[in-house]
């Protein structure tokens, strides 16, 4: 390097870079309900997907270049599996994978030359919705610890404001989906923009056994999104009833693999 | 040891490009974590003569008799509950047959320790290639991995340390289920219908053949293979017979289209006490027509 930079500007650069390769692309929220974590992004791809399972009840999200995230949640997934086979599978946590994850990302962007251009959330749920953890690791390795909800993306704050609004300690998955969207659509996303087959949208449900995580599309998502416009997180006492129903509405999700009917 | 894998080196290798298997992993970045690792690795000393190794793991607690059995809607796996330590009962509780995935179940026979890792290690595997790939194994494939999990154990298994395990599941492509048995070369072979491992094996397979027919219900199909536990545990002084006076009766998994599903002590009791009461008529069990009935 034949000139002089001053480790401040070297810093200012690289995460002015960062800043700029996240802002490219879309935003997406992690809110807590009643019965579990919701987790919503914008997503026209039903294969290369931005929210992911870690373990049993950890799960990953992230915003940013994809390449760099995917590789981060395949490293995650070994991090914990290991853990896992090491100890044992209770000793697997958010906070453990989160820290991992901030000194990963904290080494790559003090020691080379290009920062990764993402932005994560680990999220652990717990047995009740004050136990539920949320970490937000950014580009520089710096970790926050969230409550209730998280927005990640270049319009964070602007869609965490919207959130902050609609947000309330137990509410349903339908209003929690609907305060959802309404943050994601504040930002330029569009509220006519956003159907069934662009968003991707995944829980950790509280009450399942072993794996907690599902993905939940196609008709049950349909569904969702109908209750969510139409309830919208306005008639709160309606809900209620419609909370009970909860658990066995998270069974009709997607059978995706892992179903705990292990003894 | 005791290392925390926190270190550099581990981390750099998590970040590496490269394979969905867990095991394949873990060779690469943790050697030592896996099975065998500290005693019949590649640096542990061959037995002397064909018959020295033979008796080395004798007085460890040994796993008996696995039953598997196909049926209309899938497939049905049994084990006893007895662990034997040379002449010694070891345990009568022990659990010999898991869950595998969402469409597969495991039974081991032989040394329990080295078969117990073994099914960890394989569960393991199995959701670890789930969540990078996003997609399950085929079962044709999980039943390969778990071939090569057996071979890698070839070294103990010379030295006395035998484990064998057998693998039944759905497979969602066909809609059938279906039974694969191993040697301790990892050779891996598919089983037509039912069969059984481990040292009541002879007595079990014996009492199955009678008792199967192809395409019978689900209910029968536990009821055959109960006969058949019962039956082993009758000729073979290692394996368990149903215990009521403790409620302790054998593990039996089903798996269809549904997917795994392991019966309750309650639900199991009830075919247990069933076939105690009819063994009280009937010492040797159903008895199987002598000729063919002709019309």
């Amino acid at each position: 390097m034949p000139f002089y930079v001053s480790p401040e500007q070297a810093m200012k650069d690289k995460a002015d870079y960062a800043r700029k390769g996240i802002a490219r692309g879309r935003n997406s929220v992690v809110v807590t309900y009643d019965e579990g974590i919701l987790f919503v992004a914008p997503n026209p791809s039903s294969a290369l997907h931005k929210v992911s399972e870690i373990y049993d009840r950890i799960a990953f999200a992230a915003v940013g270049r994809y390449n760099e995230y995917e590789n981060l949640r395949v490293a995650g997934v070994r991090f914990a599996d290991t853990r896992g086979y090491q100890y044992a599978r209770e000793d697997v946590t958010a906070r453990g994978l989160a820290n991992w994850y901030a000194q990963v990302l904290g080494s790559i962007f003090t020691e080379s030359n290009k920062p990764y251009e993402v932005e994560l959330v680990v999220a652990e749920v717990g047995d009740a919705q004050d136990e539920d953890q949320m970490y937000r690791i950014t580009f520089d390795g710096s970790v926050a610890d969230e409550h209730g909800f998280v927005a990640m993306g270049g319009q964070a704050e602007q869609v965490a404001v919207v959130l902050k609004e609609r947000y309330a300690t137990g509410m349903s998955i339908d209003a929690a989906l609907g305060a959802a969207i309404a943050a994601l659509s504040s930002q330029g996303n569009g509220e006519g923009g956003i159907n069934a087959t662009q968003l991707e949208v995944a829980v950790l449900a509280r009450g399942r056994a072993h794996r907690t995580f599902r993905r939940i599309r196609g008709a049950r998502l349909e569904e969702l999104l109908t209750q969510a416009r139409s309830g919208g997180g306005k008639a709160k006492a309606a809900k209620g009833t419609e909370g009970t129903g909860g658990a066995a509405d998270d069974t009709a999700a997607e059978p995706s693999p892992g179903d705990p009917t292990a003894p | 040891m005791g290392a925390d894998y926190l270190g550099g080196q581990f981390t750099a290798s998590c970040l590496k490009v490269g394979t969905s298997s867990f095991a394949d992993f873990l060779a690469a970045s943790a050697p030592e974590l896996l099975p065998g690792a500290g005693a019949a690795g590649p640096g542990a000393k061959p037995a002397a003569g064909p018959g020295a190794g033979g008796q080395r793991g004798a007085d460890l607690p040994h796993g008996t008799t696995i039953v598997a059995a196909d049926f209309g809607g899938g497939v049905i796996m049994a084990g006893d509950r007895r662990s034997t330590a040379g002449n010694m009962i070891a345990q009568r509780d022990i659990e010999k047959v898991f869950r595998s995935d969402d469409f597969s179940c495991v039974g081991i026979a032989g040394v329990a320790g080295i078969g117990l890792e073994l099914v960890r290690l394989f569960q393991l595997e199995l959701e670890h290639y789930e969540k990078i790939e996003g997609r399950t194994l085929s079962l044709e494939g999980k039943a390969n991995r778990l071939a090569a999990f057996v071979r890698g154990n070839l070294g103990g298994a010379l030295q006395g340390l035998v484990v064998v395990p057998l693998f039944a599941g759905f497979d969602e492509e066909t809609g059938k289920g279906r039974i694969f048995s191993y040697d301790v070369a990892g050779g891996r072979y598919e089983e037509r219908n039912y069969h059984s491992i481990g040292s009541g094996s002879v007595f079990a397979r014996g009492s199955l053949k009678k008792l199967y027919t192809e395409g019978m219900a689900e209910a029968d199909a536990i009821t055959a293979c109960m006969h058949a536990l019962y039956d082993a545990a009758d000729d073979d002084s290692a394996t368990g017979g149903p215990d009521l006076t403790r409620r302790i009766y054998p593990v039996v998994a089903v798996v269809t289209e549904d997917g795994f599903r392991r019966l309750t002590d309650d639900e199991v009791g009830e075919y247990a006490q069933a076939i105690v009461a009819e063994r009280m008529q009937s010492p040797g069990g159903p008895i199987a027509p002598l000729r063919q009935a002709t019309t």
